[in-house]
């Protein structure tokens, strides 16, 4: 589908902008959602020894944050070659 | 049976010898080699580089007893101090090795056109990476005085002409591969206390899990230590003790303060290309991550110990590392009933016992009983997190003297001689540092953790919005940066100096604490900066121009090869 540069571009934007917004949100919601806002509620269920809410705020919010690094390099690095801006 | 000090004065030294032999190894010949290790950093390296560089001398001694004695209010930290990971890898490394310079004031000098945006850039780096150092060499002298029986001032001084040697002489490329270096020395003296003492006290030797695990039939680790705290007269281990707004504030404050910090971002200048930046945040966080999800395990199981051994106990039958310990007054016993029984309470009228929250980690060998050359690599490791800090802020001061200020204002100068200049910049930073850490300003300890919130108000939002701008200009992101700087100084001054007794909840801005406003000078800094660039002229074409293309991946700068 040939595209003219210009537009091409913006279009490779404003996928790379909603990649960001998904994560981010993402990010967000285990890290001040579970972790703070909504800690009270979450410590009511357990998960194992925890406290799920305390779990999040401790150790699930950082798991989580290393799988949204390396979801966005894959992501990013199909987007990249998807709209020939890769490098070689 | 080796002596605990021979052990340690054999691990300090082998590892010294390490790096010393790394830095001659790997000297730098170019200023490119000098700032940014030619650029030619492979991300794995480099995401090790970067775990040293960000884990300090407080990361690996002080984290896990601040946790410990904060319980869930803690999670600032862990939050905090990870989060910004994903922030710096989304929103600022990919463009910013796309940009292709050395180091932020570039950035924000070239990206909004003005020298006053520099200079005011490297005024707010230098001020940052200056109040971090000092703490930093006050860690060194302070290990070296407690496991190496030196005088606190001779450590600091080894210190210096040990980070003096391979940052001055390395720059860059030196200090990142020592870094590699200095992050697997400190992860394995993290982790193996930790792996026997989670064994011992849960069965589970990964403390990940014995952070969940049970210590009694039926009875995890957590509800035991809530109960027994409880008791006390403590609040419960798992129960916040701040306010839902001041845990938000503040953790955003740390996490926004960590992706604007020039030591941490300058790193991410040093890869091939950008989609190495990508990984190689991915990669940080991970080596990252191993300390951080094991300190909070690290902090439950020393509470848990530190009460469990002493509370109730005869003074007569405590164990010996109370004992040994006791002598330099990290730990301290007073018998205030005269009962001969140690008593562990809230109520600072009737408590009979007091623990440096350091101990958790230091004293971490001995409490699991551990043989003596543990403790010999705990203060190998503590070094180690120490020094990979204190270079990685060296090399930003001396950048900043000799790039950002020298040949900004004297472009003509040859780049041997601006390596020349960087190096005496480097030397002058380190004696200065040293001086810092032996006579330390009062401020300092205070200081640090502001350090964040000063990071967080000045330089993310300017980046941030000359990344994902093209309409902001230069007038915006200085009176920006200023009102989020002097607001944020502003408001610390004032309830850390100026009115310390009005430091509570109560006297607070929308009860956010001065560890939290930055969150809040940061929002500031954004405001002014998106409303003055609307009321002022727009950028010239070619820095839309320029803004356009660090948007796109392909035509990073080549690397040198190492």
């Amino acid at each position: 589908m040939p595209l003219d540069p210009k537009h091409k571009t913006k279009v490779y934007w404003k996928k790379n902008l909603q990649t960001l917004v998904v994560l981010l949100l993402i990010w967000f919601l285990v890290s001040f959602g579970f972790g703070i806002l909504w800690v009270e509620e979450l410590n009511t269920i357990p998960l194992g020894g925890f406290k799920l809410g305390f779990w999040f705020a401790q150790q699930g919010s950082i798991y989580v944050f290393v799988l949204l690094i390396f979801a966005y390099v894959y992501w990013m690095n199909r987007l990249d070659r998807k709209f020939d801006v890769d490098e070689e | 049976m080796m002596e605990i000090l021979t052990w340690t004065y054999l691990l300090v030294g082998l590892t010294f010898a390490l790096y010393i032999g790394i830095a001659i190894w790997s000297r730098a010949g170019s200023t490119k080699e000098f700032y940014v290790a030619g650029g030619g950093v492979s991300p794995l390296a480099n995401g090790m580089a970067t775990a040293a560089d960000w884990m300090s001398a407080a990361s690996f001694i002080s984290m896990a007893g601040l946790i410990a004695f904060a319980g869930y209010d803690g999670s600032v930290y862990l939050m905090g101090w990870t989060g910004g990971y994903v922030l710096l890898a989304l929103l600022l490394a990919p463009y910013l090795r796309k940009f292709g310079k050395f180091t932020v004031p570039d950035f924000v000098g070239d990206r909004y056109y003005s020298n006053t945006a520099r200079v005011v850039a490297v005024i707010c780096a230098l001020f940052i990476s200056f109040v971090y150092v000092a703490g930093q060499m006050r860690g060194v002298g302070i290990v070296f005085s407690r496991y190496l029986e030196v005088p606190i001032e001779w450590g600091v001084v080894i210190g210096m002409i040990i980070v003096f040697f391979y940052a001055v002489l390395g720059g860059m490329k030196g200090i990142t591969y020592t870094q590699v270096a200095q992050y697997c020395v400190l992860i394995f003296a993290y982790m193996v206390p930790a792996i026997f003492i989670s064994m011992q006290l849960t069965g589970n030797p990964i403390p990940q899990l014995g952070f969940g695990g049970e210590v009694e039939a039926g009875v995890s680790l957590l509800d035991k230590l809530d109960g027994v705290l409880d008791d006390l007269g403590f609040a419960a281990y798992t129960d916040g003790r701040k306010s839902m707004t001041d845990m938000f504030m503040i953790t955003l404050a740390l996490m926004v303060g960590t992706a604007g910090l020039p030591h941490v971002i300058v790193r991410f200048f040093t890869v091939p290309r950008v989609k190495d930046a990508r990984l190689s945040a991915g990669y940080a966080l991970v080596f990252i991550a191993i300390l951080y999800t094991t300190a909070p395990a690290v902090a439950a199981f020393g509470i848990y110990n530190a009460i469990n051994s002493t509370s109730e106990k005869p003074i007569s039958e405590l164990p010996t590392w109370v004992q040994t310990w006791q002598k330099t007054n990290l730990i301290q016993v007073e018998d205030k009933n005269g009962d001969g029984v140690v008593q562990y309470l809230a109520d600072p009228n009737t408590n009979e016992l007091q623990i440096d929250k350091d101990i958790m980690v230091l004293a971490s060998p001995e409490i699991a009983e551990l043989p003596n050359w543990v403790v010999g690599l705990v203060a190998a490791g503590a070094m180690a997190a120490a020094l990979s800090t204190a270079a990685g802020l060296l090399l930003v001061i001396s950048t900043s003297v000799s790039r950002d200020l020298f040949k900004t204002f004297r472009p003509e100068i040859s780049e041997k001689k601006e390596l020349r200049i960087a190096r005496i910049a480097a030397a002058g930073a380190v004696i200065l540092a040293g001086y810092f850490g032996v006579n330390p300003p009062g401020f300092v300890a205070q200081v640090v953790a502001f350090a964040f919130g000063l990071a967080a108000a000045s330089f993310f939002p300017v980046i941030l919005l000359g990344i994902f701008s093209t309409r902001i200009n230069k007038e915006g992101a200085i009176f920006g940066m200023l009102v989020g700087l002097v607001f944020t100084l502003g408001y610390i001054t004032y309830f850390k100096f100026i009115s310390p007794e009005q430091n509570t909840a109560e006297y607070w801005w929308f009860g956010v604490s001065p560890e939290g406003i930055g969150s809040i000078g940061m929002i500031l800094n954004f405001i002014v900066c998106v409303l003055v660039s609307r009321f002022t002229p727009a950028p010239p074409a070619s820095i839309q121009e320029m803004v356009e293309e660090i948007r796109i991946p392909r035509g990073a700068g080549k690397a040198i090869d190492h």
